[in-house]
């Protein structure tokens, strides 16, 4: 089930808002295309990243694929459970294996985003 | 793999398939004075002929030489057992091989390597090699400015000129990357000019010890001085001394590179040479080439593998953090074989009759009127001499009567034409010292 509480990308990142910071990770999908994921190196904290920047970098046994910012906002959080458990990502990836959050984000991006069910059509579920 | 010619006609097919005429089209973009003048090549040689044709132009090469040449590479004894070791076919190539972890062998052997370069740098992971040890720094310039994301590097003036010449030939092409050098001067690091240099932007500094001109440093301060301004260090260092010398890891340097003809690789004329890259843990996924490391298969059994590959080419495509794609892995054998052959002792014995020697030969040298060891610190193998007269002009003479005295240093620096730079392996007996002695004695 692809979680109804947030927004989706056409690169597969998801953002979840939460007052004024969000969370943002990758989906189900994306994780499972991957494959097992051996290492996340996120951007560093403070950093200012705009919409469609790249905000980590995520390393599977078969690929090593760049993640995207959905909307502009600064690193304020990066998740360092993954770290050293970055499976957490494969089987929770929308929760524990969130990647960072933001602040000073720009909320007007969102509406553009994906809702749950425009993003099931997209990857053909 | 066979030689299947084209005929004319295929040809013709094929250049019209790319909307060309003529096969010079194909060479269109180089400027005429580049393009070859003629391909009238000298008519074609029997076996035998060209074996005598080679033999003749190898035989201008002088290899009888009595060598005190240094300046990064050395002449030191390579026991059989090397050759012998590394020629066996099951060894025998040069690369990485595909499919590595077929060969199980040769991937342990480089498992094994890169422990004891870590060994002797007292660094926490070394790669499979790299290609000699001027590639290596800028591999581990890259590294810092990759892992600092600022754009400077500071070189001292004591790191090899061959090797500075490398980086900035490698960095002519990326603008963004920006580099100061201290100016050289025989000695230790100059504290002061390196302190005002480092800036924000700064991502690396650069250090040799021992440095090119033979003196050798402690350079914990530096480090120091440097990880308060979140500066990674590189210290270039010679593989033998580090039997005697507090190792990179000791003075808590970030990577620590160098050259590892010394341990059991041939002069020859500049190649093929070895070089070796090591780091602290948490740089590992900036390093450069092909990583080694042990595991368990699914039995249980220890076996080797490639690993952290999602940092190559293959895997990162144009974002991977280096276009190294193999190894050396033949010299890399070869100085696994003679590492181990050695042992810690054997080759802490050894790093102490090459300095034994070249303080034997420092205290000889003083006694000739009119030259100057220069000796504000101290030495390891290798030191300068300030000669009464141009040294291009002494090696030349000496030359004529079977000694290579050392480098002539104004070759790199012009206002150090007197200067000559003298280097001392076990391989140089006491007599050959005291040859040399009397030799410049008779030329100055």
């Amino acid at each position: 089930m692809t979680p109804n509480d947030r927004k989706y990308t056409k690169t597969h990142e998801w953002i979840m808002v939460d007052g004024d910071t969000a969370t943002v990770g990758i989906s189900d999908h994306a994780q499972d295309a991957l494959g097992d994921i051996t290492f996340v190196d996120p951007a560093t904290v403070g950093k200012e990243l705009k919409q469609g920047e790249e905000c980590a970098v995520i390393e599977s046994v078969k690929a090593a694929s760049e993640i995207y910012a959905p909307i502009d906002g600064k690193v304020a959080e990066i998740n360092t459970e993954i770290d050293s458990a970055p499976e957490l990502v494969n089987h929770e990836p929308y929760g524990l294996g969130w990647i960072l959050k933001l602040s000073n984000i720009n909320q007007s991006q969102l509406d553009a985003l994906l809702d749950a069910a425009a993003y099931d059509a997209l990857t053909g579920k | 793999m066979s030689y299947i010619s084209n005929t004319a006609n295929q040809s013709q097919e094929m250049l019209a398939a790319c909307g060309l005429s003529a096969m010079e089209d194909l060479f269109q973009d180089i400027p005429a004075r580049l393009k070859p003048q003629s391909f009238n090549l000298p008519e074609a040689m029997s076996e035998l002929e060209v074996h005598r044709h080679l033999k003749r132009m190898a035989g201008k090469n002088a290899t009888n030489l009595t060598c005190f040449l240094g300046g990064g590479y050395y002449e030191h004894f390579i026991p059989a057992a090397v050759d012998a070791a590394t020629m066996r076919s099951e060894f025998y190539t040069a690369y990485t091989p595909y499919q590595p972890e077929i060969s199980q062998g040769t991937l342990q052997a480089v498992y094994e390597y890169q422990t004891q370069v870590c060994r002797l740098t007292s660094m926490d992971v070394s790669n499979a090699s790299l290609y000699d040890g001027s590639t290596a720094l800028y591999e581990a310039c890259q590294m810092a400015l990759n892992a600092t994301g600022r754009a400077r590097i500071i070189v001292d003036g004591g790191v090899n000129p061959i090797y500075c010449k490398i980086l900035e030939s490698y960095m002519a092409n990326h603008a963004e990357i920006k580099l100061t050098k201290i100016p050289a001067a025989p000695g230790q690091a100059q504290r002061d000019k390196i302190k005002a240099a480092l800036c924000d932007e700064t991502a690396v500094l650069v250090l040799q010890n021992p440095n090119f001109f033979g003196t050798v440093d402690d350079h914990s301060d530096l480090v120091e001085k440097c990880h308060k301004r979140s500066v990674l260090v590189i210290q270039l260092v010679y593989p033998i001394a580090m039997a005697l010398l507090k190792t990179p890891g000791e003075l808590g340097v970030d990577i620590a590179i160098g050259e590892g003809q010394s341990l059991g690789i041939p002069l020859s004329f500049g190649g093929p040479y070895l070089g070796f890259l090591a780091a602290t843990k948490n740089l590992v996924r900036k390093m450069p080439g092909r990583l080694v490391g042990r595991t368990v298969d699914r039995n249980g059994k220890e076996c080797f593998v490639l690993t952290l590959q999602a940092r190559e080419q293959h895997i990162r495509r144009d974002k991977a953090i280096s276009n190294i794609c193999t190894n050396q892995a033949l010299c890399a054998l070869r100085a696994h074989v003679y590492m181990s052959l050695m042992g810690r002792e054997g080759l802490r014995e050894l790093a102490g009759i090459c300095h034994a020697r070249a303080e034997f030969a420092k205290e000889r040298f003083k006694q000739i009127p009119g030259v100057l060891v220069l000796e504000n610190a101290p030495t390891f193998n290798e030191f300068t001499l300030q000669l009464p007269k141009k040294a291009d002009a002494v090696v030349g003479e000496l030359v004529q009567r079977g000694i290579v005295p050392g480098l002539p240093l104004g070759r790199f620096y012009p206002e150090m034409e007197n200067y000559l730079l003298v280097a001392v392996t076990e391989m140089r007996t006491k007599a050959e010292i005291c040859k040399l002695a009397e030799s410049l004695e008779s030329v100055l």
